[in-house]
Order: C-alpha cells, then structure tokens, then sequence
C-alpha cells in the first residue's frame, strides 16, 4: 500500500541525508521526495512517499523515529489528509494539437503559465493520480518536459502536526 | 570563567565529563587537540598502532563497564580506519564518542590533503555524528554526543572537528554544561503499566514458558533484576551470544546459548514453548533461523528499550517498550504480590521434558578420535584454571563459539564479543581496553590464528603502557569457522580457509618484549595455562595447537526451525 509519510526535521544540514540514508540502507523506496522550510526556521518539513506493506511501513516510521533529527512524524494516509503535487509540463502544441492540449487543460483546471508559438507550459496541481491522468489524457500530444514537486499533505479537520 | 581554545575546551570537557583513558592516533589535523593533551595529566591518552584498535579498546572498556569509550583521531585515513569499530559498537549498541579531526572549515569540500566525508562515510554505522561549525558550540556537542551515546538504546556518536575550530590563539569562554535536552530525542524511561500487566498474566498462566534474554539485559543493567525474575517463577532461561552472564551461566535453570550454536536444550525449549519473553533481544537471525518456522506454538512477550527492534523480523503479541530495568522491576512487583504460576503441573512437566534434552546433548564433544587436543577442552581448561572468574575477549570463528559454548559467565559484562558484525581482530584491543581500566583483573583474549593477525600490532602498544592481558590462541592452521562452512555446504572445497605460512607466534611474542608459550599437547596445557596466569604483570601469548578438523556443533541447519540441529558430523535431529 502507498504511504505519505510527513515529517518535521531539524533543519540542519546533514538531515536530510540521514532520512534519505536510512531508506536506501535499509533496502525502503521512496516514490517521492518533498522537503522545504517551514513557519518556524529552525524546521523543516519533509514529506515522502513510500510503498509497503504494514510491517515495513511500521519499521519506517520505527527507524525514522529514531533519528535524532526527525522531531515528530505522522504517516498521513492512516487519516483523512488533503495531498497536493505540483506539476510543470511542457507539451507540443501545434496544429490540431494545440486546441486538444488546450480543451485537456481546462478539463484538469490546469493553466497554461507560459507559451510560444509550438509549446505550452502548463501547470497543475492535485494528487498524484489527477497528475498521472492529464499526462495519459495529453499523451497523444509530445511531452517535451515534465517536472513535478512530489507529494505534500497535510491532514484534515483538527489533527496538527507540530511542536 | 576559564577562558580556552576550542582544543583545550575538548580535552577539558572529557576531563568534566570523567573521561580517564582515551584511545588514539595523532595526524595534521588533530594536532591543536594532541597538543591540548599534551599540556594536562589527567585525561590519558594510549598512542595504538592502528586507529581500528583505538575503537575496539574503547568498545571493550564500554562493554565491560558500561561508560562510553573515548576514541581520536585525525581526518582522512585515521578516520576511515575506525569505520569497522564504529560499525562494531554500532551493531551491538556500545556506547562510543569518536572525536576524528577534519580538514579546516575553508578546505572542506575542495579534496584537500586527508580530507573525507566522515559524516557521510560514519552516517550509517553510527546512532549519531555532529560536525562543529563554531568553537563555542563544542563543550555542548560534546556533552550531547556523550549523552546521545550512553541513553536509550546505547551506540557510537561521531563527533567531526575541522582544524580551525580548534585553534590555539582563539579563547572563548568556557563551562561544563551540565545536563543537554535535545527536543527530538527523549528516550522512554517506563514501560506501558497496562501492557507490563498483560506480560505478567501471560506469564503465570505458561505451560512451557522460557525466558530469552539478550545483550540489552547487561546494557541496561538489569541483569539481577532478570535473576530475580527467572528464580522467582522458577522457569528456564537461555540467553544470547550478546548476553551471556546476565543469568548465571552455572545455574540450574539456565539452559545456556540459544541460536545457531546454541545448546540443544535451548534451541528444543524454544520451539517447542508455548510462551517466550524476550527480554533486551532483538530476534537475530543468527538465533531464529527461519522466522517462518519459528517457535510456531509461542506467544511472545517482547522488552525492549527500542521500538524499532520489536515486531522487525518475528511479530510480538504483547510489545513493551521500555527500558528493561524499569520495566523488569514492574514486572518483578506484579509477580510477587501474585499467587504465582498457575500451571504447576505443566511446569513440572515442561521440566522433565527439559531434563530429558539436557542429556541428549549436554555440549559432549570426543577427545578419543585424535591425538591433538580439542579446542572445547582448552576452554574448559582455562574456565577452571582462571575459576570462571575471568573477563574473556573474543575473536570470530569456532574458537568465539567454542569460548561462548564452554566458559560458564556468572556475571554479566565478562563475556566480551563482537556478536552482531562479527569482527575478526576485535578481540585482542578489547582485552586491553579492559585490562588498562581493570589492572587487577585477569582479562584472556580466546582468538584464533586467522583473526589475532588482524590486529596484531597492538602487541607493541602492549609494550608501551604495560598491559599485561593473557591471549589463548586456539591455532588450527586454519580459518576454521570458514572451513566448517566448506566441510558442510561446499564437499569440503577448502577455498582460500586454509592459512600457509602462519608465523612463529612465540618469536613474535618474543620480538614485541611478551612472553609466548606453544603448547602441542595435552599434558602441557593446564600448567601453561597456570604459568600464563602467574605472570601477572607479562603479556603472555599461549599458542594453542588443536584439531583442525574439529567443528562446533550443535549447529543450526539452514533456513530451518530452531529445532533442526546437526549434532555432530553425523548425527541431526
Ligand atoms: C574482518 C572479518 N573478515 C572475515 C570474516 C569472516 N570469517 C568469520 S570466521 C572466519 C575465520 C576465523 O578464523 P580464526 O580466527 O582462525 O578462527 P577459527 O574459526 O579458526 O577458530 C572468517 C574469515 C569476519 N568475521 N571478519
Ligand atoms: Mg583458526
């Protein structure tokens, strides 16, 4: 089962490679990698996705735990979480191509951000299956770019991950 | 308020912190802080003669008193050589600080002289490593890494020191800090009360319970506790490779070693329980064998400090998170003001049961098949020689097993071993490490002639600072454990196990200032042995010849259950 793993950590230098150290020792995968400053300067926010099943996914969150960095953790897919990846793609768009990548576009309330005569660059936000369907959707047309941010969530309602 | 450079506030702090021996290695950029040492007397520092002993000195005084081991070194290669003794402590939870220098701040980054990613190379084989970016921040890293190193589950914490941050003409205002908090790290200091009270429950209802105890038990000090408990319910207890002498190995209840080598009354009781508690162990695969076949009638109570070591490769029923002396002592006080185990009968029968294994297997070996002496009874000579009262070092190989097999440990912290990573050349530095804090205990190093070899060199540091531990050498030409592996799995294909041109062990003895025995058959090893321990203040270096062919049995058979043991070269259950 796919697991968002969201995480507060010292923002120290050297901290990120520990988390990312552990899953690579450890033989874990992670599908995608998120990680920027928060409100708070002394921390950052980190947040991955992984695969597994229960017991690995436990012994993840075990082991991340138990860096010295990682100041608190919560596997958000256990709850109800809003989760959110961004995506940049440059796409072909000439001839009959450029009304389909258009009407596309509208269809997954992405915005083209920026054009030329032969190419859109179009942005979208959403989870990462919204994402992957607009990449099939536009797959007729030539994707010449694709970068996304990874998965960033946060959990629904009351639930707060802080100090 | 003490005005000090960054390398002076090092050494103070280790002075503050009671720090009386550090081991190490001195280069470039280590120089500020060997010249700090230089102007004090009360930190002493052991010069080695290669930075991986300076790790396993300090691991074997950790071990054996259980206060972190002090180790320095410069950057570059005196920092990658420590790797293997970091990883050491690492994966048997000794608590370490290894200071190692870096290049200056200015240099990082640029493939100066003797500059290496310490932090990066130590990251996985350490429970933590800072790097100091500020001078005045090197009293409160210190201290962190101390208390990093000696709380929780224990573990060796690196502690990265460019050039720069310690340099002479530079003061700044120094104090002992006196206790550190670091918000992302507080270690449990109680187990769940309502979790410790279903464990007790569990535990007097057991037909066929057996005690399982590993190397945390002596970590966390629990090992009288752990008696207590064992006496008190009057069950069987076998312990691991890591925690022999927390139940005392002569006691009726024991069962010895349980795992791949353990005793055929261990492995048979454990697999055949229908209830186990797991006390500071973390279910190795050195003693599980196949978890799919493992102990399949058994609930499994599980202590430990870590919760990462409970449900990793066998699920616990009831999990406590804790460390085990609180959480024994819960434990023990439930159980007292109990009516006691409810199943007399069934434990009287899990008893003769017992009983009955014990005499299939009682560790018997056969001396009648060859001239040359048993490995097996040079372990028993040297338990009765040294009256079971020794600190034992060990290598890795048969005579590690044969050593963990045959010496009996009443007190835990005695039996000294590199059980988790297994590192040949562990044994010999370990002894010293121990021998220098302990002057007046006898402290015996059982190694072989493959993994003595590896760090050898410390027979001059030996010299130096006088440290007189006893090294039994159980030579048999070859490396014996690898052999073993050969003989059972590979038709006895001796790829690259055997050792040509080993060394005269006694010259070399000799060349260095020690005293070497050889000793080639039986009539002459009790009183070697006797000589060895009458020279109290000599190193003496017994080479023991003994029968190459011999194997260490019982031995587990592969992905099999624990039960599933050969016996012999013939014989399996
Ligand atoms: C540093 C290191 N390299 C290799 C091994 C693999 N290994 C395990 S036991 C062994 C043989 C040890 O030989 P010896 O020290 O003579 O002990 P014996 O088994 O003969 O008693 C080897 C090579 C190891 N444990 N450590
Ligand atoms: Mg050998």
């Amino acid at each position: 089962m796919r697991h968002i793993i969201s995480i507060l950590l010292e923002n120290e230098s050297g901290a990120l490679s520990r988390v990312v150290g552990l899953f690579s020792q450890r033989g874990y995968n992670i599908e995608t990698l998120n990680v920027a400053p928060t409100d708070d300067p002394t921390l950052s926010r980190l947040t991955l996705t992984t695969r597994g099943d229960d017991r690995v996914v436990e012994q993840i969150t075990k082991q991340l735990n138990k860096l010295i960095e990682v100041v608190k953790l919560v596997d958000l897919s256990e709850g109800d979480h809003i989760e959110r990846d961004l995506m940049l793609i440059k796409v072909k768009a000439t001839g009959g191509m450029r009304a389909e990548v258009k009407r596309c576009v509208d269809i997954f309330r992405g915005q083209i951000v920026d054009l030329t005569n032969s190419i859109y660059t179009i942005q979208l936000v959403g989870t990462s299956q919204k994402l992957d369907a607009f990449l099939a959707a536009v797959s007729d047309a030539q994707i010449l770019e694709v970068a996304r941010s990874g998965v960033s969530g946060i959990s629904r309602g009351e639930k707060i991950l802080s100090l | 308020m003490d005005y000090l450079s960054g390398a002076e506030m090092v050494v103070r702090l280790l002075q503050d912190e009671g720090v009386e021996y550090i081991y190490g290695y001195p280069g470039g950029a280590a120089l500020h802080i060997y010249d700090a040492l230089f102007r004090q007397d009360r930190v002493k520092h052991v010069l080695v003669r290669h930075e991986q002993a300076a790790t396993h000195m300090a691991d074997g005084y950790a071990r054996a008193s259980g206060k972190p081991g002090v180790v320095l070194v410069t950057s570059g290669p005196g920092a990658t050589n420590t790797i293997t003794g970091i990883a050491t402590a690492f994966t048997d939870s000794i608590p370490m600080v290894v200071l190692s220098a870096q290049v200056a701040t200015q240099l990082i980054g640029e493939d100066a002289f003797q500059e290496t990613d310490m932090m990066g190379i130590s990251r996985p084989v350490v429970k933590h490593n800072f790097s100091i970016r500020r001078p005045e921040d090197i009293p409160v890293v210190l201290k962190k890494a101390f208390y990093i190193a000696s709380t929780g589950r224990p573990g060796p914490v690196v502690v990265d020191i460019p050039k720069d941050m310690t340099a002479p003409d530079q003061k700044y205002p120094y104090t002992h800090p006196k206790e550190v908090r670091l918000r992302s790290y507080t270690p449990v200091v109680r187990g769940h009360a309502g979790q410790i009270r279903k464990a007790a429950d569990l535990l007097l209802q057991a037909e066929k319970p057996v005690i399982y105890s590993g190397g945390g038990v002596i970590l966390g000090g629990a090992s009288s506790l752990l008696t207590e408990l064992v006496r008190l319910l009057g069950y069987p207890c076998t312990n691991t490779l890591m925690g022999l002498g927390a139940y005392p190995g002569t006691d009726p209840q024991f069962l010895g070693m349980l795992g791949m080598h353990g005793s055929y009354e261990a492995n048979m009781a454990m697999h055949h329980a229908d209830l186990i508690l797991a006390v500071g162990a973390r279910f190795d695969d050195r003693v599980t064998n196949n978890t799919a076949k493992f102990c399949p009638d058994a609930k499994i109570i599980h202590i430990d400090v870590d919760p990462a070591s409970i449900s990793k490769t066998v699920r616990a029923d009831v999990p406590i998170v804790g460390p085990v002396d609180s959480v024994l002592r819960e434990l023990l006080a439930l159980l007292r003001d109990s009516d006691g185990p409810a199943q007399p009968a069934a434990l009287k029968s899990w008893w003769a049961q017992i009983d009955e294994w014990r005499k299939r297997h009682g560790g018997r070996y056969r001396t009648d098949d060859s001239k040359l002496m048993k490995p097996q009874e040079v372990i028993e000579a040297l338990y009765r020689v040294s009256r079971g009262d020794a600190y034992v070092t060990s290598d890795v190989g048969q005579h590690q097993m044969f050593a963990a097999q045959y010496y009996k440990f009443d007190r835990p912290n005695r039996w000294i071993n590199s059980g988790g990573l297994g590192t040949m050349g562990f044994g010999f530095p370990a002894a010293m490490g121990i021998k220098l804090n302990y002057p007046d205990e006898l402290v015996v190093c059982v190694t072989g002639e493959g993994s003595i070899q590896m760090n050898i060199q410390e027979l001059s540091t030996c010299l130096q600072y006088s440290i007189p531990v006893k090294i039994l050498n159980l030579n048999n030409q070859s490396l014996g454990m690898v052999r073993q592996w050969q003989d059972m799995n590979y038709q006895s294909r001796h790829s690259h196990s055997y050792l040509e041109s080993l060394p005269d062990f006694v010259k070399l003895a000799e060349a260095y200032g020690h005293v070497g025995v050889r000793v080639e058959s039986r009539d002459e090893l009790v009183p070697a042995l006797e000589k060895a321990l009458a020279l109290e203040d000599r190193l003496v270096f017994l080479d023991v010849h003994v029968d190459p062919e011999e194997h260490v049995y019982p031995m587990q058979v592969a992905q099999q259950s624990m039960c599933d043991m050969w016996l012999s070269k013939t014989e399996r259950t």
